[in-house]
Parts: structure tokens; sequence; C-alpha cells
């Protein structure tokens, strides 16, 4: 049971060059992967083609294999594929549906489409909005929101559909250090509570280090460096590849340059 | 024909909030019931002739409109108005063909009384409509004109594009508002002469409209991963109301909408 890119290669419609490829990677249940790139380097583009998006909705050529648990993504409908692999983008303005007057009725959203009973749909919003920890939310408007709390709701509304995995593409881009913080937390109780698989693009690569179990680095569309998070995070060739390391990464770098002996108890004691 | 639902009170899970029981009769009418009374006044405002159409529909509205609090919402909303009654108080006060009867002169130019007259009856007319319009949208909450919809056999894509476009206006709006201070912070003069504000709607248009050309693919995947596509019908967690009397008044409205019509082909209005 994942994720599974094998040989992937895709090129956008209209596009001469691949926009991304050749990647293999897997997204277990349960397990966070995060992704970093630096800009044009095929993340976005991983995220729609790992949830199945691409091609089935925004069009473009295919090459190799993505499979959701064994099942060939190229064989599901957009209806399908959004019940078994949630996707959320930076901006939370565009993932509301902007036709509804509460929270909870923006979260019910996507069970309503589905024709569940309403009692299952509730069942589902409650769950949703328990997980990402937004309970006190369910009667606000969702266009009165701040960033952080619409990014919140925004990946309720796509956890109500109880997929197995999630793909996330920056959902911390437009927010400020509180928002970060609390969409963080979030995903790491969503990942240990419920067991999603979670995709994870993310540019602060603080946040990655923090909740990432694995870590891959996208350059021109391919995987430059894969691995276990604090291996990767803390890589060399990681600022040559456009991608600023994590501030504890840099914090030790500039201990062990001044002539300090980075020692475990002091990380510790920074976090 | 309309498919059976269960209603809000059969729904005990659901939180009054969002159960939202409208308050007052008017409030309470199903929104058909409200469109179809809206219809009824826009036909009189304008079928029957002279000042009795447009001067009744004025009168009952404002008095719905003051019964389910209302009446300040519409004042703003006919104040946005304004600049159409000035320009048609203008334009026939000075250009109504055939108008002999001076009120001055000044210069080259002759207002006319007949030109008053009409200006103020089309005026009128004007403000009977938008406000009839204008109560029912007012007095509607658009999820529940939605869910109506939807119940009366509207699919999902219909709704979902009569909603968009209703909600779009604030959003478009806070949009504008949020680009134009942008614009200004980088210099653009959009206060003083008219002819300074016109200038200042070119860069103004540009942000806005491509800004909403690019949301939509971002929206169309977001509508796509919350299953939007999905067949069969969508739950609908509340419907409004349709009671007899909601019916009693839509045949009403119908009818009489029949009759206005009838006797003004008949010229039996005079």
């Amino acid at each position: 049971m994942a994720i599974e890119l094998g040989s992937v290669r895709y090129r956008y419609a209209g596009s001469s060059s691949a926009a991304l490829g050749p990647v293999d990677l897997r997204v277990e249940p349960g397990r966070v992967l995060g992704v970093v790139g630096a800009n044009e380097s095929g993340k976005t583009t991983l995220c729609l083609v790992a949830s199945g998006f691409a091609p089935a909705v925004v069009g473009g050529r295919l090459e190799g294999s993505v499979q959701i648990d064994g099942i060939d993504a190229a064989t599901l409908r957009p209806h399908e594929l959004a019940q078994r692999c949630g996707l959320l983008f930076q901006n939370a303005a565009t993932q509301l549906s902007g036709t509804t007057a509460t929270v909870l009725e923006e979260v019910a959203f996507g069970p309503c489409n589905l024709g569940l009973p309403v009692a299952e749909v509730m069942e589902r919003v409650w769950w949703a909005l328990r997980a990402v920890g937004v309970v006190a939310l369910a009667p606000r408007d969702p266009a009165r929101l701040s960033g952080g709390q619409g990014q919140l709701v925004a990946l309720a509304s796509v956890l109500a559909l109880r997929p197995r995995y999630l793909i996330l593409d920056e959902p911390t881009s437009e927010l400020d250090p509180a928002g970060t913080a609390l969409v963080a937390d979030a995903l790491a109780r969503v990942a240990g509570e419920t067991g999603a698989g979670i995709l994870l693009v993310e540019h602060k690569t603080d946040v990655l280090a923090r909740i990432a179990d694995e870590v891959v680095v996208l350059e021109g569309g391919a995987v430059a460096l894969a691995g276990p998070a604090a291996a990767v995070l803390s890589d060399p060739r990681l600022a040559e590849l456009g991608v600023e390391p994590p501030a504890r990464v840099l914090l030790e770098r500039e201990v062990r340059a001044a002539g300090f002996d980075w020692s475990a108890g002091l990380a510790e004691a920074i976090g | 024909m309309t498919v059976p639902l269960p209603a809000a009170a059969e729904n005990p899970s659901l939180p009054q909030y969002v159960i939202r029981e409208p308050s007052g009769p008017y409030r309470s009418l199903n929104p058909a019931t409200k469109l179809s009374v809206a219809a009824l006044e826009v036909v009189a405002a304008f079928v029957i002739p002279g000042w009795l159409g447009p001067g009744l529909v004025i009168a009952v509205v404002l008095v719905t409109a003051a019964s389910s609090r209302t009446l300040r919402g519409l004042v703003i909303i006919g104040l946005a108005a304004l600049p159409l009654v000035v320009s048609i108080m203008v334009v026939n006060l000075f250009l109504l063909p055939g108008a002999v009867d001076p009120i001055a002169r000044i210069g080259p130019l002759a207002p006319t009384w007949s030109g008053f007259w009409f200006g103020l009856l089309t005026t009128a007319r004007l403000l009977a409509f938008s406000s009839a319009l204008a109560l029912a949208y007012l007095t509607t909450p658009v999820d529940d004109l939605l869910a109506d919809m939807s119940r009366r056999g509207l699919g999902r894509r219909g709704v979902f594009v009569v909603g968009a476009a209703v909600q779009m206006v604030p959003r478009t709006i806070e949009r504008v508002g949020e680009i134009m201070d942008a614009q200004r912070a980088r210099g653009m003069d959009t206060e003083g002469r008219i002819w300074r504000r016109a200038r200042g709607v070119v860069p103004l248009a540009g942000p806005v409209v491509f800004g909403a050309l690019a949301e939509v693919e971002e929206r169309t995947m977001a509508l796509e991963s919350r299953a939007f596509t999905a067949p069969g019908r969508q739950t609908l967690l509340r419907v409004p109301p349709d009671r007899s009397i909601d019916r009693a008044l839509r045949w009403l409205a119908l009818v009489s909408v029949a009759a206005i019509v009838a006797v003004r082909i008949t010229g039996r209005m005079g």
C-alpha cells in the first residue's frame, strides 16, 4: 500500500520539454515525505502527478507509472482520485468553494458531493475538524478567516473525504510564523493519528526537519538528493541546489566554524 | 420536479448555526417565492402605465424592507444607482424627442417639462425594478437559494455557477480595493478629477481580470480534489421549507403577472 512513482516523466500540454522526470519515489501511509527544491524544479508538477491530477485533470503527457495502492492512477476518475489522494495548494482562498456560510458547511462540501447520508457527512466533518484542531472555527464564515486558519480549514475539507494520502503543495508559503506553526502542528497530528501518508512540498526546511521522515530534493524536474530527513537536510550540497538548510543546521555549522564543540547536549537544548 | 429531501428539523445532528431559522414572515418565505414576488413587482413596475405601477411597487418594497429590517441595505443599493439616475434625468430633461414645453432656456439648451416628468417616471421604474430584486437578494441567504435550486432539480454545476457568480461580487470588490491600494503605493493617482480616475482604470482592470483568470485553474483543481464531479445527487445539509403559503403566493404571482400583461395587451389599462 503506497503511492509509487516509477520512472515518471511528465510534459505539460503544448510544452516540448518535460517538466518532471525521471522520478522514482514512494509515499507510504503514516509517513511524511518532504520535497524541496529551487523555483521551477518541478515541485508543483510532482504534486499533480503523484495525486493523479496530471494528466487526468490538467492534461499533458505522462510516461512511466503512477500507482495508488496498486491501482494505476490513469484508470481513476477525478472524484475517485480525490477519495484516495487529498490535494492542497498554496492559496487557501482558492481552495474553498466560496458558496458556504460556515466552516462546518465548507468542510461538508466534499462529503456532500459524494451524496453521503447527512449523519455520515456530519460524522466526517467533526472528525476532520478535530484531526486538524479547528473545531472552534466551525460556526465561522470561511471568507473571514486568517491565512493560517483558512489553510487549516482547507486541510480539514480535504481530510473529510478520508483520503489515504495527502499531497500538500507549499501549504505554509503564504503564512506568517504563527500560521506556519499551526499548520505544521496539524500535519504532524494528522500523520500520527490518521495514518495518512503525506507528500509535503515545502520551502521552509524547518517545517520538514520537524515532521518529515524522508526528504527528496528536486532539481530540474529530477531527484537530486533523497534519504532520511535529518541526513538530507544537513547535506552540504543543499545550498548548491537552491535550498536553505534548517536554522538548526546553519547554527550547528556556525558553532563548529567558530571552533566550538557542537555537543549532543547543546543540540538537544536548542531542540 | 422537486425531490423529497430531509428537512432541517429532521437532522438533529446539525448545529443551530447551520439550520439558521429565518426570522420574520418575509424572510421565512421560500427563495423561489421571493423571486416570484420580485418578478411580479418588476412586471407591475414596467407594464402598469403611469405612476401607479412603480409607485405601488416602491411602497410595497419599502414596507416589506422595513418589516424585514433591510431598509438600510436597500438604501445603500439605491444610492449605488445614483449615477444612472442622474444620467437618465439629464438625457430626458434635455433630449426627449418631441418635447416642446421648455422650463427655461440656458444658451442653446432647453430643458423641458415633458423630459423632466418622463425622466422621473423612468427613474421610478428603475428604482422599483432594482429595489424589488435587491429586497429578494437581501432577505435570501445565498446557500438557501442554492439548496432550493438544487432541490428543484438544477444540477450541481448550475448551482455552483450561480453561487460562485453571486459570491464573486463582494470578492471582486475586495480584490479591486487591494489592487487599488497596491497601485497607489506605486504612485498611481486615483483621486481628484474624473479624467484622472478614468486613467487609473486601465492599470486596475488588468490585474483584476488576469488575476481572476489565473485563479480559475487552481480553483478547478481544488473543486476536483473535493469530489465535485462525483456522479449522483449531492447531499443537502438543509433545505429551506416550502410551505403551502409559499405555493399559494407563487401561484398568485403567476396569475397576477398573466392578468397584468393580458389587461395591458387588450388595452383596458388606458
